[in-house]
């Protein structure tokens, strides 16, 4: 198995786009004591957010040369052909998910559960969920980040385009849809009730400077990004933003937030990317880009190997690690669920989800499909490779 | 580790009410001394009137062997009957199955017309998070009801989800569990918190939480528990309260 090659690919993006799976994977094990280490606990934002600004990042930075080489045409109809993609494994994790809830419901009783038993009553109408769920209205628990992704590709054809001709334009229509958004409270309905969990129309903001930055953005921008000035600001709010994570679980802390800042500051909205998880991803974005440049010489080393392979093969691996996010949570219920077990879970999963990127690795590598040996664009696996 | 820290936790916060009636659960569930003061239930009490609503979804109710009630409000007035001699407790409840936190803050007035309360117990949030509610919509609730409670001279107690280590993948209650902790931190009411106590009993191997069965037997005890527990809670609250005397603040 070859290590990854430092190409004109920027493997930062597959390190960190690994780093949110393996988070988004851990974060999604209820009870689990390793959660402790996932970025939410000690700050606004989550992996959601370093995960769609990356893979808008790298869907410019394929789609963006297709666009240039083989016209508007065809490399619209290969980010379509991607959002198929995404949404037929979508609908495999729906059936996974629907065959665990059903056992569940099937070998489960207890009376002191009455309640929660509720979570089963879409088992009785299939005919309306199956519906709801293929017209992505009706999504279970931990099955929002998909959909949003869909959405997203879907209407990143006409937006690539004007990016590569008017990218300020760009951004900016892209910055009055979120700014809309807030103000008219745009959603897609969701069922049975409520809206998206992940607003598409806010969350678009976050992928759409992942792009512009893929196409030049980051350039025009490098002065800002790499002024001390910055770092200090990006330092002081991330001591900020722990600062007040803290005040939600230590009582009396509270008492140190002003109340003009708590009426400003609340909510902190996840479903519309309120603008403190914004400008969370960013200060964690900018000391990144700082702290680890272009050609660390680690990031070809086969420490980072694990991480590096799993973001390059993001689709897979993130489907994967729902699955298996399932099955720990039901390996825990049948088994065991002390916090050695959950240790053994978490790392195990980290583990398959590795082999498993490793081996769609190989099968590209043997099948002359490989991103390194394949001329032509640079095969991003979430957005391009491997069709 | 944990297991050390829990049991001095239980030792220095629920000792006493362990000792007093050698029950594991109530040791089992660590610390739940209040926060927060309940000063209305405090002056019910030195008026030797106490009226508590419970306000919940299904998870409040529970109906045993011949239909009768065995769920936690039915303990609690018990317990509090025990520990407040010559005070007149009546806890009223006002259950309702699917409830949500919006749905039971538009009748929060009856409650209060009707019984006049010095304490709601608000148990809320599994419903929210079956029926998908948008969790801003269900911190809103909350906090407009914390308002009309209080308007309406009454302490709140927030009562959090079961845990439910079944069916904890498919039912994303953490948005939920923090929308509320975050309002009673906020608006300083008396959070409690039921999942944490629930998941120690299961941890620490008090109640198994995974069995399936048919039978009430643990349902029952589990309830008795909790309603102990919370009598415990409402008491120690009010005695957090500044003594109201006459004349004097």
């Amino acid at each position: 198995m070859s290590l990854p090659k430092l190409g004109d690919r920027d493997l930062r993006l597959d390190l960190f786009r690994g780093l949110a799976l393996w988070l988004i994977f851990l974060d999604h094990i209820p009870s689990n004591i390793v959660n402790w280490v996932t970025i939410r606990n000690y700050g606004f934002s989550d992996a959601t957010e370093i995960f769609v600004f990356i893979s808008g990042y790298t869907a410019a930075f394929v789609y963006g040369r297709a666009m240039r080489e083989q016209g508007t045409v065809v490399a619209g109809a290969r980010i379509l052909k991607r959002a198929w993609q995404v949404y037929v494994a979508h609908i495999f994790l729906f059936a996974i998910y629907t065959a665990e809830i059903s056992y569940v419901a099937h070998s489960f009783e207890n009376p002191l559960y009455h309640e929660e038993m509720g979570i089963f009553d879409f088992l009785q109408q299939p005919d309306i969920t199956l519906a709801q769920a293929m017209l992505l209205k009706f999504k279970p628990a931990n099955m929002d980040v998909l959909p949003l992704y869909i959405v997203l590709l879907a209407g990143f054809p006409p937006l690539l385009w004007m990016l590569l001709r008017a990218p300020a334009a760009a951004l900016g229509a892209s910055a009055l849809l979120y700014v809309l958004t807030q103000h008219f409270e745009w959603n897609i309905p969701a069922y049975p009730n409520g809206s998206w969990v992940f607003n598409p129309f806010a969350w678009q903001m976050l992928f759409v400077f992942g792009a512009w930055c893929a196409l030049g953005g980051a350039d025009r921008l490098s002065v800002v990004i790499l002024s001390p000035v910055t770092a200090a600001v990006a330092i002081g709010f991330l001591a900020f933003s722990f600062f007040i994570v803290l005040t939600w679980y230590i009582p009396g802390l509270d008492a140190l937030v002003p109340r003009w800042l708590e009426e400003r500051m609340y909510p902190i909205d996840k479903t519309n990317l309120g603008l403190l998880r914004f400008f969370h991803f960013l200060s964690l974005a900018v000391l990144t880009v700082r702290l680890v440049p272009r050609d660390w010489p680690l990031l070809r080393s086969p420490w980072l190997y694990p991480a590096i392979v799993c973001g390059q093969h993001s689709l897979e691996v993130f489907c994967l690690g729902v699955f298996l996010s399932f099955a720990a949570h039901f390996a825990m219920v049948e088994i065991n669920q002390g916090v050695a077990m959950q240790i053994v879970m978490s790392l195990l999963g980290i583990v398959i989800m590795v082999a498993t990127a490793a081996l769609i690795s190989w099968y590209k590598a043997i099948e002359g499909r490989s991103p390194r040996s394949r001329p032509g664009p640079p095969g991003a696996t979430l957005v391009g490779g491997g069709v | 580790m944990r297991r050390i820290v829990v049991a001095v936790l239980c030792a220095l916060s629920a000792g006493v009410a362990a000792a007093k009636d050698g029950n594991e659960c109530i040791a089992g569930a660590g610390t739940v001394a209040p926060e927060f003061s309940l000063p209305h239930v405090a002056s019910g009490i030195a008026k030797n009137k106490l009226d508590i609503a419970v306000i919940g979804s299904a998870s409040s109710e529970l109906t045993g062997p011949g239909g009768t009630n065995i769920a936690y409000p039915i303990w609690l007035e018990q317990t509090l009957r025990g520990l407040l001699p010559g005070v007149t407790v009546k806890v009223t409840t006002y259950t309702r199955a699917r409830e949500t936190a919006s749905e039971m803050g538009a009748k929060l007035p009856r409650v209060i017309a009707e019984t006049g309360p010095s304490l709601v117990i608000w148990q809320t949030g599994t419903a929210d998070a079956i029926r998908g509610v948008d969790p801003e919509e269900f911190r809103v609730a909350l906090d407009d009801g914390v308002d009309k409670l209080r308007a309406a001279d009454a302490d709140v107690v927030f009562v959090n989800m079961q845990y439910s280590p079944r069916t904890e993948a498919m039912l994303a209650v953490t948005a939920y569990a923090d929308a509320m902790r975050f309002i009673a931190l906020k608006r300083e009411a008396v959070l409690f918190d039921r999942f944490t106590i629930m998941r120690r009993w299961n941890e620490s191997g008090v109640f198994d939480l995974y069995g399936a069965t048919r039978t009430t037997n643990v349902a029952e005890r589990v309830h008795d528990c909790l309603g102990r527990l919370l009598a415990e809670v409402v008491v120690s609250g009010a005695r957090l309260a500044p003594v109201v005397g006459k004349g004097t603040e």
